[in-house]
């Protein structure tokens, strides 16, 4: 069974304002897989995974999601397609005017086909899974810490258990124990769902933990993608010292 | 690819197949809901499903009524995403608010109308605490904001209101005109266009233009600081907001009110004029040669006062609801909404006031 890659960039450039971000830029990442994708600030790592979700075009090239190009004018399709991913966004971006409870139920609502029962038991499914409370859902975005906006985004992101998660720097504020449950947490969630997950992460723990291939974003373009061991290993100024002595540590 | 959630009722027992997950079971949704609400039995087959997500786990649960069948058959993933949705308690919190009854609206109404009262009296305060902070260390006046804030309040505002204005006295004399010709009154246009425009009509146009255009933009903006916390930062730096944010704003259009009144006025009485002109023949020249004696004096100045006025009332207000923003999109939109609307409605009020205290003022006894 020859399955279609989930994600499939070739040849993707992108510019702002005549500065090139991303130059023939090609990915290409399998079911299952959870692959992080690193680089130095400023690299276009959440420009790339806004291109993945279609938020953001190319100047050239062309994204495919599960074999489909995000440029198929089928409207559809294109819902039933986006409704596969999930993405959690860098600053949390929840809506800020619904309590906890209704981000996580928002996407479970727009199905239209759930009933309130069915979508309360998931809602608070969701929040134990990322370790809240069911107290919690009562409380407004603007009342939350920095580390729980991340978990409620995440709870939210999962709500429709996509099949491919998308993740910038999901552990970056959040306190060691916590980061240790969200690897746990996404490894489970892998393993149960067979999820595909890109993760944007500078954490080297989180790094070890989860990823099962590596993706290095530099000089515009990907330098090197494969199993965490083999990246490790290139030879490139930012690998070398991204990893430089705690390489050890990732094996 | 087989991947479709099915279902299988064999005598004694129910055997689950496929894909069990949110996405697949969607075109078929109720197909399976209606199908697993006959199953009966309590010999559950899992073994079959490839995957199971948390949403089938709690269709089946609800199906098995919130217990473990006698005999259930299932991978150990599957089994761990059940084992998640049965420890989830029984009894869960209910999310919605209470509602409110009418007098408890009523209420809050009013509450909420004294509590802006209170904030608005309150910023007006501190407006005059500021103003005699700046007076005794001027260096501390930001000239940049208050200039920029007469630009952007003023300058910027000059298209739109000599448009507005212009139609407006257009038509305000062509109506006339139609009128005063079936008196043979035709030259009682100068005084109607002179004290309406000048008088009544300049500075309200102009504050119901300023108070969409630039109040909006103010509550927005205040209240966009507030929810990036950017007021905060500046706080932080030692820097008072109202004196960075707020005095400019206010100082701003109180400034460039009056001037735009006379602006618009002046394009409106042009407008009046062409078309008094083209239907009634009344020369320009014979306009303006009879407009100051149709038109004492003192209703310019009545017109440029409001100016000052209305200009500080709709920057108080919209400062006012900008500062009482709450951190989300919601609060921004309701705020927004009701600086612009009471505005408005505050210059109208006070408009009403002008005109019971100056109403032996500047009005010819002929
Ligand atoms: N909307 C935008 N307009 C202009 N430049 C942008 C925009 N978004 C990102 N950039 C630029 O693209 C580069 C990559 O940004 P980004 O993808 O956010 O980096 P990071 O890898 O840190 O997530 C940066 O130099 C940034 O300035
Ligand atoms: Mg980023």
């Amino acid at each position: 069974m020859s399955q279609p890659p989930v994600i499939e960039l070739q040849n993707v450039c992108t510019s702002f304002r005549g500065k090139a971000v991303h130059k023939d830029l090609s990915l290409r990442v399998e079911e299952g897989q959870i692959v992080g994708l690193l680089g130095g600030s400023g690299s276009g790592k959440t420009t790339l995974l806004r291109e993945i979700l279609g938020l953001l075009k190319p100047s050239s090239g062309s994204v495919r999601l599960f074999g489909t190009d995000l440029n198929d004018p089928d409207v559809i399709l294109q819902r039933n397609l986006r409704r596969r991913l999930g993405m959690l966004f860098q600053h949390g971006a929840l809506f800020s005017a619904l309590s906890v409870f209704d981000n996580i139920a928002f996407p479970l609502r727009e199905l239209r086909c759930l009933d309130a029962d069915w979508i309360r038991r998931l809602v608070h499914l969701k929040l134990a899974m990322v370790g809240l409370d069911a107290t919690h859902g009562k409380l407004m975005p603007a009342e939350l810490s920095g580390g729980m906006v991340k978990r409620v985004a995440l709870a939210r992101a999962l709500a429709l258990e996509p099949e491919l998660l998308l993740l910038d720097e999901p552990t970056a504020g959040l306190d060691p124990d916590r980061s240790q449950n969200f690897v746990e947490l996404v490894g489970d969630l892998q393993r149960e769902l067979g999820l595909t997950v890109v993760m944007v992460t500078h954490d080297l723990n989180t790094l070890a933990g989860l990823a099962s291939h590596v993706a290095v974003l530099a000089d515009q373009h990907i330098i090197a993608f494969g199993p965490k061991a083999e990246v490790m290993t290139v030879d490139h100024p930012f690998v070398t010292g991204f990893f430089g002595a705690d390489r050890r540590k990732l094996l | 690819m087989s991947e479709t959630p099915r279902l299988l009722v064999e005598p004694g027992r129910v055997v689950l197949s496929g894909s069990w997950t949110l996405a697949e079971m969607l075109p078929s949704l109720s197909r399976l809901q209606a199908g697993l609400a006959e199953c009966s039995g309590d010999h559950w087959d899992l073994s079959a499903v490839t995957r199971l997500d948390s949403a089938a786990a709690v269709l089946l649960w609800r199906t098995w009524g919130a217990k473990w069948p006698a005999h259930l058959v299932a991978g150990e993933l599957p089994r761990q995403v059940l084992t998640r949705v049965a420890e989830l308690p029984r009894e869960m919190p209910d999310s919605a608010r209470p509602r409110l009854r009418f007098p408890e609206w009523v209420g809050m109404l009013v509450l909420k109308a004294a509590a802006n009262l209170r904030g608005m009296i309150a910023l007006f305060g501190q407006l005059l605490l500021d103003v005699g902070y700046l007076i005794r260390h001027p260096q501390d006046v930001p000239w940049k904001e208050l200039t920029a804030n007469v630009y952007k309040a003023g300058a910027q505002a000059l298209a739109v209101t000599a448009l507005v204005g212009f139609l407006i006295g257009v038509t305000i004399s062509y109506l006339s005109a139609l009128q005063l010709k079936s008196f043979g009154a035709d030259l009682f246009i100068v005084n109607i266009l002179g004290i309406s425009i000048i008088r009544e009509l300049g500075p309200v146009l102009v504050a119901v233009l300023v108070a969409g255009r630039s109040g909006s933009a103010m509550t927005a903006q205040i209240g966009v600081m507030r929810v990036t916390e950017e007021i905060d930062v500046l706080s932080t730096m030692g820097i008072s907001r109202s004196i960075r944010v707020v005095l400019p704003k206010v100082f701003g259009l109180t400034v460039a009110m009056p001037l735009l009144v006379l602006w618009t006025s002046a394009v409106a009485l042009l407008g009046g004029m062409l078309a008094a002109l083209l239907q009634l023949d009344l020369s320009l020249v014979y306009f303006l040669d009879n407009l100051p004696r149709a038109v004492p004096v003192s209703n310019l100045i009545i017109g440029l006062s409001k100016g000052v006025v209305f200009g500080f009332v709709i920057a108080v207000v919209a400062c006012h609801f900008g500062l009482h923003v709450k951190p989300n999109t919601e609060s921004l939109s309701a705020n927004t909404t009701s600086a612009v609307v009471t505005a408005i409605t505050t210059v109208i009020l006070f408009d009403a006031i002008f005109a019971v205290f100056t109403r032996q003022i500047g009005v010819p006894h002929l």
